[in-house]
């Protein structure tokens, strides 16, 4: 009976908790109803990768940089939708006779999140801190620098000690962003810059949100607030937009799901074009892909366009070498190799490597794994025997495919604006492209006038893709979908910025 | 009973160790340099190499062993390879939040199985008794992931009722925060409930053919009521073994359930860290739910004494 007795008072303790519960829950809900849901001061939008933290001079990773760039912080150049380059926190600038120096007259009101003024010293802070104090690769970028000198609070000249035509346009990447000389302690959860939004709040494994900045200098964005909702998964992506948790999703990752919003007045589907090319990566320093003669066969052997509509629904540019349309010495390569399944086997008979076996090493990425079977089942046909490994990605590709180079081929999204040089520029890179004419083409580009640059990189892609350093499966399309009164997407997605500061609602 | 105790103790501290070492020599294991992913695709060797340095990463496996176990007994876990950030606080956000899934999860599970389960015990004969066997069957063959996906397909999407994932802790917003909770916690709830269920309908089906149920009902009292007064704390002690091993079961559901559902839990940060080889957090994550399962277990035990007095006189 005791023990009855006591069942009877636990009970009574456990329903008189539950009564609390209930009740708290119900009055504090309905103070609450007023506050909750989306109003019209904020915009959500739905991303695929999240910061690992705020600091982008120490950590790798595209998501910082597309969270605050242009966005928390400015550059003094910035690059608009068309990837021209084009003022920023500079109102102008003009280059030297010998190409060497830069001046430029930066604008005169801007301030820093932290109420401290933007001067030429910041920017010369900023500029000296990249080789300082930064731990990225990126950093290399700003080597080529010789003397940065404010002259005035509103004048900063930088000399070169080569001239560099590239330098300038890394100016609008992240190596260009200012930062306040008296802001830059906790940059990995407290970032100071000028621009019109700063970090509010980060719920981690969640989302950001950015809130509009009183006093800021330029025109003020629409937006109290933005908030960036992380998601892994595509398919939870797509159901936030159709329930209402976000408004926009800014990368589409699954092209075949765009029907649900096509056919629906509810939304938009926007198309742009990215720096994205996905890449068949074929190793040029080793195995039976060394052969000149067997990657003009794998060329050959792949139909893009039905490769395009199998397994990226469609969407996706062609363009046959390593140069997004957005870019001035674009040219359309797609005719070097068209399809043709006789002379790819010809080729590869000839190559005298018929009989051995390709590794094909995809990354655990969507249109990795899409493309590759298909890639499989194209090189099949044409008498190629194709091996599919998957392997982890980031992790085990990065150390199996990318820094031991032990594969045949691959596929990966080279999504780095302007990376012709990066990928085949240097031979102990991951395609062990080896080729001194290509790498003096580039050299050649970067030193000499505008118009000498454009000649020189068309020369260079040409030559790559003649060489069949790769093959280019095609460059991945810039897809969103929004609600309709989303106005001011960025519709290419050019730029290592995810630029918010022309949002609106119609 | 004190000799029992320091038994259980012992082994519970012998499993964590042997499950911590176990943790760490599958992380060594895995293909994959840390230092590599953190610098990403344009990395020189000599700064990956630089940066194993500074990982500790160069040093003897039992060093690292011995200062990763050293930093988790005195509660200073260190900071991420990836973010570096501390990882403590990290985990101990996402701890809450997993908490508030797997304790609802439980709360749905015994809901639903303690009722059902009795009464397809007590009407296992009768047709309505069958049904509700058949239906538990079906619970049992779905995968909590499934539940998920197709709640969030009807609930969500088609009728736009509950939103189809996201979190919102509950001091902020807390209607948002229920609303939010109760998708994830149901796919998971009744998925296990529908296990449990089956575990309390033959525990009392068993309990029912006792002879002291025989007598009671003998004296006079009404089925039900024996049940209730004589049967349920005997049918308690295998429902409550169940129990303690679907919390296991909850923890490692929700890892799934979090993702469909876009929740920032334990589970989330274990998925992100093992595809970016953050180790530490890795290590950090598993322990911590490998401590959670084993002290359930130990709880269990200890319940076992108070529930049946059989076991007390057994081990003194």
């Amino acid at each position: 009976m005791r023990h009855n007795r006591r069942l009877t008072r636990h009970t009574r303790t456990v329903a008189a908790t539950l009564a609390c519960l209930l009740l708290a829950s119900c009055s504090a809900g309905s103070l609450a109803t007023g506050s909750a849901g989306n109003s019209r001061n904020t915009l959500t939008i739905g991303l695929a990768a999240e910061p690992a933290n705020l600091d982008f001079t120490k950590t790798e990773g595209a998501a910082i940089p597309q969270a605050l760039l242009y966005n928390v912080y400015e550059n003094l150049v910035k690059l608009d939708q068309s990837a021209r380059i084009r003022p920023g926190l500079a109102r102008s600038w003009s280059l030297s006779k010998d190409r060497k120096t830069y001046t430029f007259q930066l604008v005169k009101d801007a301030r820093f999140s932290n109420g401290a003024p933007f001067t030429a010293e910041d920017a010369k802070f900023s500029i000296e801190r990249v080789t300082s104090d930064w731990t990225l690769v990126q950093k290399s970028q700003m080597d080529v620098v010789d003397t940065v000198r404010a002259v005035s609070p509103a004048e900063l000249k930088v000399t070169l000690k080569r001239p560099s035509n590239d330098w300038l346009y890394r100016m609008t990447t992240r190596v260009g962003a200012m930062f306040s000389r008296t802001g830059v302690s906790k940059l990995a959860t407290e970032p100071v810059g000028t621009g019109p939004y700063v970090v509010k709040r980060w719920n981690r494994g969640d989302s950001i949100t950015l809130s509009r900045r009183d006093g800021y200098w330029g025109r003020e964005p629409h937006f109290a607030s933005v908030v960036l909702k992380y998601f892994k998964d595509p398919t939870a992506m797509n159901n936030a937009l159709l329930t209402g948790t976000i408004d926009v999703i800014g990368a589409m990752q699954t092209p075949d799901s765009l029907y649900r919003f096509e056919n629906n007045p509810k939304y938009k589907v926007i198309e742009g074009t990215t720096n994205g090319e996905v890449v068949l990566s074929l190793n040029n320093g080793s195995g039976p892909l060394r052969n000149p003669k067997a990657r003009q066969a794998v060329r050959y052997a792949i139909d893009h366009k039905a490769l395009v509509d199998t397994c990226w629904g469609g969407r996706g540019k062609l363009i046959g070498s390593m140069v997004p349309p957005t870019d001035p010495w674009y040219q359309n390569l797609t005719n070097m190799y068209p399809y043709d399944r006789g002379k790819a086997r010809k080729l590869l008979e000839e190559s005298g490597q018929a009989g051995r076996t390709l590794r094909l090493r995809l990354p655990t990425l969507p249109y990795a794994t899409a493309c590759g079977t298909v890639v499989k089942s194209q090189l099949e046909q044409a008498g190629f025997k194709v091996k599919l490994d998957q392997l982890e990605f980031p992790a085990a590709w990065l150390t199996t495919v990318f820094k031991n180079a032990d594969y045949d081929m691959s596929i990966i999204g080279h999504v780095e604006p302007r990376d012709m040089q990066a990928v085949f520029g240097n031979k102990t890179s991951y395609t062990r492209y080896d080729n001194p004419e290509f790498r003096a083409l580039l050299k050649k580009a970067d030193q000499g006038t505008q118009e000498e640059q454009i000649i020189s990189l068309r020369a260079a892609a040409r030559l790559l893709s003649k060489d069949a350093a790769a093959d280019w499966l095609f460059l991945l399309p810039n897809l969103m979908v929004a609600d309709k009164d989303v106005t001011g997407l960025p519709v290419n997605n050019v730029s290592e910025s995810l630029d918010l500061t022309g949002l609106g609602r119609s | 009973m004190i000799v029992r105790l320091v038994q259980r103790i012992a082994i519970l501290l012998a499993s964590l160790v042997v499950s911590s070492v176990l943790v760490f020599a599958f992380m060594a294991v895995l293909p994959g340099d840390p230092a590599r992913v953190v610098l990403g695709t344009s990395a020189s060797d000599a700064a990956v190499a630089q940066l194993r340095g500074e990982f500790g990463l160069d040093r003897p496996l039992v060093d690292q062993y011995l200062s990763w176990v050293h930093g988790l007994v005195t509660f200073d876990p260190g900071n991420s390879y990836i973010s570096h950030t501390p990882i403590g606080p990290q985990i101990a956000d996402r701890l809450q939040v997993t908490l508030w899934l797997v304790g609802t999860g439980m709360v749905v599970a015994c809901i639903l199985a303690f009722p059902l389960g009795i009464l397809m015990a007590v009407r296992h004969r009768r047709p309505s008794g069958l049904i509700l066997s058949a239906l538990s069957q079906v619970g049992v063959a779905v995968p909590a992931f499934l539940a998920g996906i197709l709640m969030i397909t009807v609930f969500a999407v088609e009728f736009g009722w509950l939103p189809a994932n996201g979190w919102t802790p509950p001091v902020e917003d807390p209607v948002l925060f229920l609303k939010q909770l109760l998708l994830p916690a149901l796919s998971l709830g009744v998925v296990q409930g529908a296990v449990l269920t089956r575990y309390v309908r033959s525990a009392v089906l068993d309990v029912l053919r006792e002879d002291y149920l025989r007598t009671a009902r003998a004296k006079g009292l009404r089925p039900t009521r024996a049940l209730l007064r004589h049967g349920l704390r005997n049918a308690a002690v295998p429902v409550v073994t169940v129990l303690a091993l679907q919390l296991a079961t909850l923890l490692v559901g929700s890892v799934v359930i979090e993702r469909v559902f876009v929740i920032p839990g334990l589970g989330s940060l274990l998925l992100d860290s093992v595809s970016n080889r953050d180790l530490v957090v890795v290590q950090d994550v598993v322990v911590i739910i490998a401590m959670a399962v084993l002290l359930v277990n130990f709880l269990v035990d200890m319940v076992y004494l108070l529930i049946d007095p059989r076991l007390r006189v057994g081990a003194s």
